[in-house]
Protein backbone atom coordinates (compact mmCIF):
# COMPACT_ATOMS: atom_id res chain seq x y z
CA UNK A 1 0.00 0.00 0.00
CA UNK A 2 1.40 3.56 -0.80
CA UNK A 3 1.80 5.77 2.19
CA UNK A 4 0.37 9.28 1.30
CA UNK A 5 1.44 12.19 2.41
CA UNK A 6 -0.93 15.14 2.00
CA UNK A 7 -4.26 15.69 1.43
CA UNK A 8 -4.89 17.01 -2.37
CA UNK A 9 -8.49 17.72 -2.28
CA UNK A 10 -11.24 18.05 0.46
CA UNK A 11 -14.58 18.07 -0.46
CA UNK A 12 -17.07 19.16 2.40
CA UNK A 13 -21.22 18.26 2.00
CA UNK A 14 -21.06 19.00 -1.77
CA UNK A 15 -24.60 20.16 -2.88
CA UNK A 16 -25.43 21.35 -6.29
CA UNK A 17 -29.14 21.69 -7.84
CA UNK A 18 -29.42 22.63 -11.29
CA UNK A 19 -32.55 25.11 -12.38
CA UNK A 20 -34.43 24.97 -15.24
CA UNK A 21 -37.41 26.34 -16.51
CA UNK A 22 -38.87 26.43 -13.29
CA UNK A 23 -37.91 22.91 -12.25
CA UNK A 24 -35.06 21.96 -10.25
CA UNK A 25 -32.39 19.10 -10.37
CA UNK A 26 -30.20 17.60 -7.64
CA UNK A 27 -27.00 16.88 -9.24
CA UNK A 28 -24.75 16.32 -6.15
CA UNK A 29 -26.23 15.48 -2.22
CA UNK A 30 -23.82 16.19 0.63
CA UNK A 31 -20.87 14.74 -1.43
CA UNK A 32 -17.89 14.58 1.07
CA UNK A 33 -14.80 13.05 0.56
CA UNK A 34 -10.52 13.82 0.90
CA UNK A 35 -8.04 12.75 -1.92
CA UNK A 36 -4.34 12.40 -0.67
CA UNK A 37 -1.60 12.88 -3.12
CA UNK A 38 -0.69 11.04 -5.50
CA UNK A 39 -3.41 8.96 -5.42
CA UNK A 40 -5.70 7.28 -8.52
CA UNK A 41 -9.24 7.82 -8.12
CA UNK A 42 -11.75 6.85 -10.60
CA UNK A 43 -15.38 8.28 -10.10
CA UNK A 44 -17.72 5.96 -11.70
CA UNK A 45 -21.96 5.78 -11.72
CA UNK A 46 -24.57 5.85 -14.36
CA UNK A 47 -25.12 8.87 -16.49
CA UNK A 48 -26.92 12.03 -14.56
CA UNK A 49 -25.54 10.53 -11.85
CA UNK A 50 -23.48 13.85 -10.77
CA UNK A 51 -19.94 12.72 -12.12
CA UNK A 52 -18.75 15.42 -14.43
CA UNK A 53 -20.66 18.33 -11.90
CA UNK A 54 -18.18 17.37 -9.43
CA UNK A 55 -15.23 17.13 -11.29
CA UNK A 56 -16.52 20.38 -12.85
CA UNK A 57 -17.37 21.58 -9.07
CA UNK A 58 -13.63 20.58 -8.31
CA UNK A 59 -11.96 23.03 -11.12
CA UNK A 60 -14.48 25.99 -9.74
CA UNK A 61 -16.24 25.31 -13.46
CA UNK A 62 -19.33 24.76 -11.43
CA UNK A 63 -20.23 26.73 -8.67
CA UNK A 64 -21.71 24.78 -5.82
CA UNK A 65 -24.92 25.52 -3.93
CA UNK A 66 -24.91 27.62 -0.57
CA UNK A 67 -24.93 25.58 1.94
CA UNK A 68 -22.07 23.67 0.73
CA UNK A 69 -19.10 23.42 2.83
CA UNK A 70 -15.15 24.28 1.52
CA UNK A 71 -13.58 22.54 -1.37
CA UNK A 72 -10.06 22.68 -0.74
CA UNK A 73 -7.51 21.98 -3.42
CA UNK A 74 -4.06 21.47 -2.32
CA UNK A 75 -4.95 22.99 0.68
CA UNK A 76 -6.00 26.16 -1.11
CA UNK A 77 -9.81 27.07 -1.03
CA UNK A 78 -11.63 26.25 -4.24
CA UNK A 79 -14.82 27.45 -3.90
CA UNK A 80 -16.93 27.50 -0.14
CA UNK A 81 -20.28 28.26 0.45
CA UNK A 82 -21.36 28.74 -3.18
CA UNK A 83 -18.87 31.19 -3.63
CA UNK A 84 -15.96 30.77 -6.03
CA UNK A 85 -12.50 31.80 -4.18
CA UNK A 86 -10.98 34.93 -5.67
CA UNK A 87 -7.70 33.51 -6.36
CA UNK A 88 -9.44 30.87 -8.58
CA UNK A 89 -6.89 31.37 -11.37
CA UNK A 90 -4.06 30.28 -9.42
CA UNK A 91 -5.34 27.66 -7.72
CA UNK A 92 -6.71 26.41 -10.89
CA UNK A 93 -2.97 26.43 -12.16
CA UNK A 94 -2.23 23.50 -10.11
CA UNK A 95 -5.13 21.71 -12.40
CA UNK A 96 -4.99 20.00 -15.04
CA UNK A 97 -8.71 18.86 -16.98
CA UNK A 98 -8.87 17.00 -19.53
CA UNK A 99 -12.70 16.80 -21.19
CA UNK A 100 -14.81 14.15 -23.10
CA UNK A 101 -14.95 16.28 -26.16
CA UNK A 102 -11.27 17.50 -25.46
CA UNK A 103 -11.67 20.86 -25.51
CA UNK A 104 -8.92 21.77 -28.23
CA UNK A 105 -9.19 25.02 -30.24
CA UNK A 106 -9.72 23.42 -33.66
CA UNK A 107 -8.49 25.99 -35.80
CA UNK A 108 -4.47 26.16 -33.74
CA UNK A 109 -2.05 24.11 -34.66
CA UNK A 110 -1.14 20.77 -32.02
CA UNK A 111 2.05 23.42 -30.48
CA UNK A 112 -0.26 26.11 -29.96
CA UNK A 113 -2.91 24.13 -28.30
CA UNK A 114 -0.33 22.65 -25.63
CA UNK A 115 1.05 26.79 -25.28
CA UNK A 116 -2.01 27.66 -24.04
CA UNK A 117 -1.00 25.49 -21.19
CA UNK A 118 1.68 28.29 -20.12
CA UNK A 119 -0.83 31.38 -20.71
CA UNK A 120 -1.56 31.78 -16.61
CA UNK A 121 2.03 33.40 -16.34
CA UNK A 122 1.64 35.70 -19.48
CA UNK A 123 0.68 39.36 -18.95
CA UNK A 124 -2.30 40.75 -21.12
CA UNK A 125 0.21 42.36 -23.92
CA UNK A 126 2.09 38.91 -23.78
CA UNK A 127 -1.81 37.22 -24.55
CA UNK A 128 -2.48 39.58 -27.56
CA UNK A 129 0.56 39.43 -29.57
CA UNK A 130 0.72 35.79 -28.52
CA UNK A 131 3.93 35.64 -27.45
CA UNK A 132 5.84 32.77 -26.54
CA UNK A 133 9.61 32.43 -25.91
CA UNK A 134 11.94 29.33 -27.34
CA UNK A 135 12.15 27.85 -24.13
CA UNK A 136 8.32 27.72 -23.57
CA UNK A 137 8.03 26.34 -27.06
CA UNK A 138 10.66 23.65 -26.87
CA UNK A 139 8.86 22.67 -23.06
CA UNK A 140 5.53 22.38 -25.12
CA UNK A 141 7.42 20.27 -28.01
CA UNK A 142 9.14 18.03 -24.78
CA UNK A 143 4.99 17.33 -23.66
CA UNK A 144 3.89 16.61 -26.47
CA UNK A 145 7.36 13.97 -26.74
CA UNK A 146 5.68 12.35 -23.88
CA UNK A 147 2.70 11.76 -25.47
CA UNK A 148 3.77 10.45 -27.97
CA UNK A 149 2.69 13.55 -30.39
CA UNK A 150 6.24 15.42 -31.44
CA UNK A 151 5.95 14.76 -34.92
CA UNK A 152 2.71 16.30 -35.66
CA UNK A 153 3.84 19.47 -33.64
CA UNK A 154 2.30 22.03 -36.26
CA UNK A 155 -0.57 20.38 -37.66
CA UNK A 156 -3.74 21.76 -37.03
CA UNK A 157 -5.98 20.20 -34.05
CA UNK A 158 -9.02 19.78 -35.98
CA UNK A 159 -7.56 17.26 -38.36
CA UNK A 160 -6.24 14.86 -35.70
CA UNK A 161 -7.98 11.69 -34.21
CA UNK A 162 -9.79 11.64 -31.00
CA UNK A 163 -6.99 9.82 -29.23
CA UNK A 164 -4.60 11.76 -30.78
CA UNK A 165 -6.91 14.97 -29.50
CA UNK A 166 -7.11 13.62 -26.31
CA UNK A 167 -3.21 13.25 -26.01
CA UNK A 168 -2.94 16.99 -27.05
CA UNK A 169 -4.69 17.60 -23.72
CA UNK A 170 -3.14 16.01 -21.73
CA UNK A 171 -0.02 16.99 -22.92
CA UNK A 172 -1.61 20.82 -22.36
CA UNK A 173 -2.26 19.84 -18.53
CA UNK A 174 1.22 18.68 -18.29
CA UNK A 175 3.25 21.48 -19.90
CA UNK A 176 2.84 23.61 -16.76
CA UNK A 177 3.13 22.75 -12.50
CA UNK A 178 0.23 20.55 -12.55
CA UNK A 179 -0.59 18.72 -9.40
CA UNK A 180 -3.84 16.92 -10.37
CA UNK A 181 -5.78 15.84 -13.03
CA UNK A 182 -9.06 15.65 -13.46
CA UNK A 183 -10.35 13.98 -16.59
CA UNK A 184 -13.99 13.83 -17.41
CA UNK A 185 -14.86 10.42 -19.54
CA UNK A 186 -11.25 10.73 -21.17
CA UNK A 187 -12.19 8.25 -23.01
CA UNK A 188 -15.67 8.15 -23.48
CA UNK A 189 -15.90 9.12 -27.18
CA UNK A 190 -12.84 6.55 -28.20
CA UNK A 191 -12.27 3.49 -29.68
CA UNK A 192 -10.79 0.59 -27.37
CA UNK A 193 -7.70 0.74 -28.78
CA UNK A 194 -7.34 4.77 -28.57
CA UNK A 195 -8.77 4.03 -24.92
CA UNK A 196 -5.81 2.42 -23.80
CA UNK A 197 -3.60 4.21 -25.55
CA UNK A 198 -4.69 7.67 -24.29
CA UNK A 199 -4.73 5.68 -20.23
CA UNK A 200 -1.50 4.12 -20.73
CA UNK A 201 0.16 7.32 -21.33
CA UNK A 202 -1.85 9.45 -18.89
CA UNK A 203 -1.55 6.81 -15.54
CA UNK A 204 1.85 6.39 -17.03
CA UNK A 205 2.69 10.19 -16.41
CA UNK A 206 0.88 10.22 -12.91
CA UNK A 207 2.84 7.58 -11.88
CA UNK A 208 5.89 9.47 -13.44
CA UNK A 209 5.15 12.59 -11.97
CA UNK A 210 3.26 11.98 -8.70
CA UNK A 211 0.46 13.33 -9.62
CA UNK A 212 -2.97 13.07 -8.02
CA UNK A 213 -5.31 11.54 -10.81
CA UNK A 214 -9.59 11.83 -10.36
CA UNK A 215 -10.98 10.28 -13.85
CA UNK A 216 -14.79 9.67 -14.43
CA UNK A 217 -15.24 6.49 -16.36
CA UNK A 218 -18.20 4.21 -17.51
CA UNK A 219 -15.54 1.04 -18.24
CA UNK A 220 -15.61 -0.73 -15.09
CA UNK A 221 -12.69 -2.83 -16.40
CA UNK A 222 -10.45 0.61 -16.91
CA UNK A 223 -10.96 1.75 -13.65
CA UNK A 224 -10.08 -1.48 -11.99
CA UNK A 225 -6.97 -1.73 -14.26
CA UNK A 226 -5.59 2.06 -13.42
CA UNK A 227 -6.86 3.12 -10.27
CA UNK A 228 -6.59 1.86 -6.57
CA UNK A 229 -9.41 3.60 -5.52
CA UNK A 230 -13.31 4.14 -6.67
CA UNK A 231 -15.70 6.86 -5.37
CA UNK A 232 -19.44 5.90 -6.53
CA UNK A 233 -22.17 8.37 -7.26
CA UNK A 234 -25.77 7.37 -7.46
CA UNK A 235 -28.33 9.94 -7.84
CA UNK A 236 -26.03 12.66 -6.47
CA UNK A 237 -24.91 11.14 -3.54
CA UNK A 238 -21.79 9.41 -2.39
CA UNK A 239 -22.46 5.40 -3.10
CA UNK A 240 -19.37 3.92 -2.37
CA UNK A 241 -15.57 4.60 -1.67
CA UNK A 242 -12.74 2.61 -1.39
CA UNK A 243 -10.42 0.31 -3.45
CA UNK A 244 -11.42 -0.53 -6.59
CA UNK A 245 -10.55 -4.39 -5.91
CA UNK A 246 -13.57 -4.35 -3.20
CA UNK A 247 -16.33 -3.02 -6.17
CA UNK A 248 -18.65 -6.23 -5.77
CA UNK A 249 -21.14 -7.16 -8.55
CA UNK A 250 -23.96 -6.49 -6.19
CA UNK A 251 -22.72 -2.54 -5.51
CA UNK A 252 -22.08 -2.47 -9.86
CA UNK A 253 -25.78 -4.23 -9.95
CA UNK A 254 -27.46 -1.23 -7.84
CA UNK A 255 -25.24 1.42 -9.73
CA UNK A 256 -25.84 0.58 -13.23
CA UNK A 257 -29.44 -1.24 -12.50
CA UNK A 258 -27.50 -4.03 -14.16
CA UNK A 259 -23.84 -6.75 -13.20
CA UNK A 260 -21.56 -5.28 -15.93
CA UNK A 261 -19.44 -7.92 -16.79
CA UNK A 262 -16.94 -5.40 -17.95
CA UNK A 263 -15.36 -5.07 -14.37
CA UNK A 264 -14.72 -8.77 -14.82
CA UNK A 265 -12.54 -9.27 -18.09
CA UNK B 1 -40.34 -10.08 -48.70
CA UNK B 2 -43.49 -7.68 -48.68
CA UNK B 3 -43.23 -4.74 -46.13
CA UNK B 4 -46.87 -4.38 -44.62
CA UNK B 5 -47.66 -0.63 -43.65
CA UNK B 6 -49.24 -1.15 -40.11
CA UNK B 7 -52.73 0.02 -39.15
CA UNK B 8 -50.89 1.99 -36.10
CA UNK B 9 -48.93 4.30 -38.48
CA UNK B 10 -51.57 4.92 -40.85
CA UNK B 11 -53.72 6.19 -37.72
CA UNK B 12 -50.69 8.00 -36.92
CA UNK B 13 -49.83 9.65 -40.36
CA UNK B 14 -53.58 10.49 -40.27
CA UNK B 15 -53.61 11.91 -36.83
CA UNK B 16 -50.51 13.99 -37.89
CA UNK B 17 -52.22 15.66 -40.29
CA UNK B 18 -54.92 16.45 -38.71
CA UNK B 19 -52.58 18.36 -35.95
CA UNK B 20 -50.73 20.28 -38.75
CA UNK B 21 -53.83 21.59 -40.60
CA UNK B 22 -53.67 25.35 -41.10
CA UNK B 23 -55.06 27.06 -38.16
CA UNK B 24 -57.15 30.25 -38.27
CA UNK B 25 -54.16 32.09 -37.12
CA UNK B 26 -52.51 30.88 -40.44
CA UNK B 27 -55.37 33.09 -42.59
CA UNK B 28 -55.36 36.11 -40.10
CA UNK B 29 -51.33 36.56 -40.87
CA UNK B 30 -51.80 36.61 -44.12
CA UNK B 31 -55.30 39.17 -44.09
CA UNK B 32 -52.92 41.06 -41.93
CA UNK B 33 -49.79 41.26 -44.51
CA UNK B 34 -52.03 42.25 -47.05
CA UNK B 35 -53.16 45.08 -45.40
CA UNK B 36 -50.23 46.43 -44.59
CA UNK B 37 -49.01 46.53 -48.23
CA UNK B 38 -52.85 48.02 -49.29
CA UNK B 39 -51.81 50.52 -46.64
CA UNK B 40 -48.20 50.95 -48.26
CA UNK B 41 -49.78 51.47 -51.72
CA UNK B 42 -51.59 53.99 -50.80
CA UNK B 43 -48.95 56.01 -49.11
CA UNK B 44 -45.99 55.80 -51.60
CA UNK B 45 -48.43 57.05 -54.70
CA UNK B 46 -47.08 53.85 -56.29
CA UNK B 47 -48.70 54.30 -60.27
CA UNK B 48 -47.41 51.94 -62.68
CA UNK B 49 -48.96 52.56 -65.36
CA UNK B 50 -47.93 56.09 -65.04
CA UNK B 51 -44.24 54.20 -65.77
CA UNK B 52 -46.10 53.47 -69.11
CA UNK B 53 -47.52 56.67 -69.78
CA UNK B 54 -44.69 58.41 -69.91
CA UNK B 55 -42.45 55.41 -71.88
CA UNK B 56 -41.89 58.26 -73.81
CA UNK B 57 -39.94 61.06 -71.82
CA UNK B 58 -38.23 57.82 -70.40
CA UNK B 59 -36.82 56.59 -74.06
CA UNK B 60 -35.75 60.33 -75.18
CA UNK B 61 -34.03 60.93 -71.72
CA UNK B 62 -32.30 57.46 -72.31
CA UNK B 63 -31.38 58.00 -75.36
CA UNK B 64 -29.40 61.44 -74.57
CA UNK B 65 -26.95 59.11 -72.08
CA UNK B 66 -25.78 57.22 -75.67
CA UNK B 67 -22.92 57.45 -76.25
CA UNK B 68 -20.99 58.11 -74.02
CA UNK B 69 -18.70 60.97 -73.73
CA UNK B 70 -15.01 59.12 -71.98
CA UNK B 71 -13.56 62.57 -73.24
CA UNK B 72 -12.58 63.56 -69.26
CA UNK B 73 -11.50 59.79 -68.53
CA UNK B 74 -8.59 60.29 -66.49
CA UNK B 75 -11.03 62.89 -64.00
CA UNK B 76 -12.73 60.31 -63.61
CA UNK B 77 -10.80 57.34 -63.19
CA UNK B 78 -8.84 59.69 -60.75
CA UNK B 79 -11.92 60.38 -58.58
CA UNK B 80 -13.17 56.96 -58.81
CA UNK B 81 -9.68 55.92 -57.02
CA UNK B 82 -10.26 59.01 -54.22
CA UNK B 83 -13.53 56.57 -54.11
CA UNK B 84 -11.67 53.58 -53.56
CA UNK B 85 -9.10 55.45 -51.12
CA UNK B 86 -12.78 56.72 -48.80
CA UNK B 87 -13.62 52.93 -48.96
CA UNK B 88 -10.66 51.79 -47.55
CA UNK B 89 -10.13 54.08 -44.55
CA UNK B 90 -14.02 53.91 -43.90
CA UNK B 91 -13.44 50.41 -43.61
CA UNK B 92 -10.10 50.10 -42.30
CA UNK B 93 -11.23 52.45 -39.29
CA UNK B 94 -14.26 50.50 -38.62
CA UNK B 95 -12.73 47.13 -38.57
CA UNK B 96 -10.29 48.62 -35.86
CA UNK B 97 -13.18 49.51 -33.64
CA UNK B 98 -15.85 46.88 -34.88
CA UNK B 99 -13.17 43.88 -33.30
CA UNK B 100 -13.35 45.65 -29.31
CA UNK B 101 -16.92 46.47 -29.83
CA UNK B 102 -18.12 43.14 -31.24
CA UNK B 103 -16.76 41.68 -28.32
CA UNK B 104 -17.98 44.00 -26.18
CA UNK B 105 -21.42 43.61 -27.56
CA UNK B 106 -21.89 39.95 -27.34
CA UNK B 107 -23.87 38.11 -24.65
CA UNK B 108 -21.45 35.12 -24.39
CA UNK B 109 -18.34 37.17 -23.42
CA UNK B 110 -20.01 40.13 -20.69
CA UNK B 111 -22.26 41.05 -18.56
CA UNK B 112 -25.86 42.54 -19.89
CA UNK B 113 -25.41 45.42 -18.28
CA UNK B 114 -22.24 46.27 -20.90
CA UNK B 115 -23.22 44.50 -23.79
CA UNK B 116 -26.84 45.93 -23.92
CA UNK B 117 -26.21 49.86 -23.77
CA UNK B 118 -23.57 49.17 -26.64
CA UNK B 119 -26.17 46.98 -28.80
CA UNK B 120 -28.29 50.08 -28.89
CA UNK B 121 -25.57 52.56 -29.62
CA UNK B 122 -24.71 50.73 -32.22
CA UNK B 123 -28.23 50.50 -33.58
CA UNK B 124 -27.85 54.12 -34.02
CA UNK B 125 -25.27 54.02 -35.90
CA UNK B 126 -26.38 51.65 -38.26
CA UNK B 127 -30.15 53.59 -38.67
CA UNK B 128 -28.50 56.85 -39.33
CA UNK B 129 -27.24 56.11 -43.58
CA UNK B 130 -24.21 57.08 -44.56
CA UNK B 131 -25.64 60.30 -46.57
CA UNK B 132 -26.79 61.39 -43.65
CA UNK B 133 -23.59 61.24 -41.86
CA UNK B 134 -21.73 62.55 -44.79
CA UNK B 135 -24.24 65.74 -44.66
CA UNK B 136 -23.37 65.71 -40.50
CA UNK B 137 -19.27 65.77 -40.80
CA UNK B 138 -19.06 68.23 -44.08
CA UNK B 139 -19.98 70.71 -41.31
CA UNK B 140 -17.63 68.70 -38.83
CA UNK B 141 -14.95 68.52 -41.50
CA UNK B 142 -15.27 70.42 -44.41
CA UNK B 143 -16.15 69.35 -48.06
CA UNK B 144 -13.75 66.55 -48.75
CA UNK B 145 -12.99 63.42 -48.99
CA UNK B 146 -12.23 63.00 -45.47
CA UNK B 147 -15.67 63.49 -44.48
CA UNK B 148 -16.84 60.76 -46.67
CA UNK B 149 -14.25 58.95 -44.59
CA UNK B 150 -16.06 59.15 -41.45
CA UNK B 151 -19.58 58.66 -42.83
CA UNK B 152 -18.20 55.29 -43.94
CA UNK B 153 -16.28 54.48 -40.71
CA UNK B 154 -19.01 55.75 -38.71
CA UNK B 155 -22.00 53.83 -39.99
CA UNK B 156 -19.87 50.52 -40.52
CA UNK B 157 -18.66 50.68 -37.21
CA UNK B 158 -22.48 49.94 -36.12
CA UNK B 159 -23.21 47.03 -38.66
CA UNK B 160 -19.61 45.53 -38.46
CA UNK B 161 -19.93 45.26 -34.49
CA UNK B 162 -23.36 43.39 -34.39
CA UNK B 163 -22.42 40.99 -37.50
CA UNK B 164 -18.94 40.42 -35.38
CA UNK B 165 -20.91 39.88 -32.12
CA UNK B 166 -23.32 37.70 -33.76
CA UNK B 167 -20.47 35.68 -34.82
CA UNK B 168 -18.51 35.39 -31.29
CA UNK B 169 -22.16 34.17 -29.75
CA UNK B 170 -22.47 31.26 -32.29
CA UNK B 171 -18.90 30.15 -31.58
CA UNK B 172 -18.18 26.46 -29.72
CA UNK B 173 -17.83 26.97 -26.28
CA UNK B 174 -15.69 24.16 -25.41
CA UNK B 175 -12.62 25.13 -26.80
CA UNK B 176 -12.94 28.53 -24.48
CA UNK B 177 -13.89 26.25 -21.24
CA UNK B 178 -10.29 24.33 -22.10
CA UNK B 179 -8.80 27.61 -21.89
CA UNK B 180 -10.39 28.88 -19.02
CA UNK B 181 -9.65 25.59 -16.88
CA UNK B 182 -5.76 26.41 -17.17
CA UNK B 183 -6.65 29.28 -14.82
CA UNK B 184 -5.58 32.24 -17.94
CA UNK B 185 -6.35 35.58 -17.44
CA UNK B 186 -9.81 36.06 -19.69
CA UNK B 187 -7.39 37.88 -22.68
CA UNK B 188 -6.03 34.30 -23.34
CA UNK B 189 -9.59 32.96 -23.61
CA UNK B 190 -10.48 35.48 -26.52
CA UNK B 191 -7.24 35.81 -28.31
CA UNK B 192 -6.88 31.91 -28.35
CA UNK B 193 -10.22 30.51 -27.57
CA UNK B 194 -12.68 33.01 -29.49
CA UNK B 195 -10.72 34.76 -32.04
CA UNK B 196 -9.56 31.86 -33.99
CA UNK B 197 -13.10 30.64 -34.23
CA UNK B 198 -14.46 33.62 -35.40
CA UNK B 199 -11.49 34.95 -37.85
CA UNK B 200 -12.50 33.33 -41.17
CA UNK B 201 -16.34 34.68 -40.78
CA UNK B 202 -15.38 38.73 -39.03
CA UNK B 203 -12.94 38.51 -42.70
CA UNK B 204 -15.75 37.49 -45.07
CA UNK B 205 -17.91 40.11 -43.08
CA UNK B 206 -15.62 42.60 -43.22
CA UNK B 207 -14.44 42.10 -47.21
CA UNK B 208 -18.45 41.98 -47.81
CA UNK B 209 -18.91 45.55 -46.21
CA UNK B 210 -15.99 46.73 -48.22
CA UNK B 211 -17.34 46.04 -51.55
CA UNK B 212 -20.59 47.72 -50.05
CA UNK B 213 -18.67 50.78 -48.99
CA UNK B 214 -17.37 51.05 -52.29
CA UNK B 215 -20.62 51.51 -53.45
CA UNK B 216 -21.47 53.59 -50.74
CA UNK B 217 -18.51 56.20 -51.02
CA UNK B 218 -19.91 57.04 -54.35
CA UNK B 219 -22.88 58.15 -53.25
CA UNK B 220 -21.90 60.29 -49.95
CA UNK B 221 -19.54 61.60 -53.03
CA UNK B 222 -23.15 63.18 -54.08
CA UNK B 223 -23.34 65.45 -50.95
CA UNK B 224 -19.97 66.81 -51.24
CA UNK B 225 -17.69 64.26 -49.54
CA UNK B 226 -15.16 63.75 -52.27
CA UNK B 227 -14.85 61.64 -55.50
CA UNK B 228 -16.91 60.04 -58.39
CA UNK B 229 -20.01 60.89 -56.25
CA UNK B 230 -19.08 64.71 -56.79
CA UNK B 231 -18.22 64.12 -60.35
CA UNK B 232 -21.38 62.54 -61.13
CA UNK B 233 -23.45 64.99 -59.11
CA UNK B 234 -22.01 68.00 -61.49
CA UNK B 235 -22.65 66.11 -64.64
CA UNK B 236 -26.29 65.16 -64.27
CA UNK B 237 -27.02 68.78 -62.79
CA UNK B 238 -25.73 70.24 -65.71
CA UNK B 239 -27.78 68.01 -68.30
CA UNK B 240 -24.40 66.82 -69.12
CA UNK B 241 -26.01 62.89 -70.02
CA UNK B 242 -23.48 61.61 -72.08
CA UNK B 243 -20.71 62.32 -69.49
CA UNK B 244 -22.42 61.32 -66.97
CA UNK B 245 -23.02 57.50 -68.86
CA UNK B 246 -19.18 57.70 -68.53
CA UNK B 247 -18.87 57.54 -64.95
CA UNK B 248 -21.56 55.44 -64.73
CA UNK B 249 -19.87 52.87 -66.91
CA UNK B 250 -16.45 53.43 -64.62
CA UNK B 251 -18.21 53.17 -61.54
CA UNK B 252 -19.86 49.73 -62.73
CA UNK B 253 -16.77 48.42 -63.87
CA UNK B 254 -14.54 48.95 -60.42
CA UNK B 255 -17.38 47.92 -58.30
CA UNK B 256 -18.11 45.00 -60.36
CA UNK B 257 -14.23 44.19 -60.37
CA UNK B 258 -14.03 45.08 -56.74
CA UNK B 259 -17.09 42.42 -55.94
CA UNK B 260 -15.43 39.49 -58.07
CA UNK B 261 -11.99 40.34 -56.10
CA UNK B 262 -13.76 40.26 -52.90
CA UNK B 263 -15.76 37.30 -53.46
CA UNK B 264 -12.68 35.26 -54.57
CA UNK B 265 -11.02 36.32 -51.40
CA UNK B 266 -13.80 35.64 -49.00
CA UNK B 267 -14.06 32.00 -50.41
CA UNK B 268 -10.61 31.34 -49.75
CA UNK B 269 -10.40 32.47 -46.01
CA UNK B 270 -14.04 30.91 -45.33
Amino acid sequence: MTAYKTTMIKIDSATKTFRNNGASQLALSGVSFAVQAGERVALLGSSGSGKSTLIRAICGLEILDAGSGELLLNQKVVQSNGNLSKNIRQVRNHIGVIFQQFNLVGQLDVISNVLIGLCPHKNILQLLMRKFSDEEKAKALDALDKVGLIDIAYQRASTLSGGQQQRVAIARALVRDTKVILADEPVASLDPESSRKVMDTLVGLCEKFDLTLIASLHQLSIAKKYCQRTIALNAGKLYFDGATASLDAASIACLYGSVNNDLHD
Amino acid sequence: MKFEVSSESLARVKNKSIEDRRSLSYYVAWAVAIVILSWAWRGAEVRPLDLWADSGNMVKYAREFFPPNFKEWKLYVSEMIVTLQIAIWGTFLAILCAVPLGLLCASNVVKPWVYQPLRRCMDALRAINEMVFAMLFIVAVGLGPFAGVMAIFVHTTGTLAKLFSEAVETIDPKPVEGIRATGSHSMAEIVFGILPQVMPLWISYALYRFESNVRSASVVGMVGAGGIGVILYEVIRGFQYAQACAVLIILVFTVTLIDITSSYLRKWVV
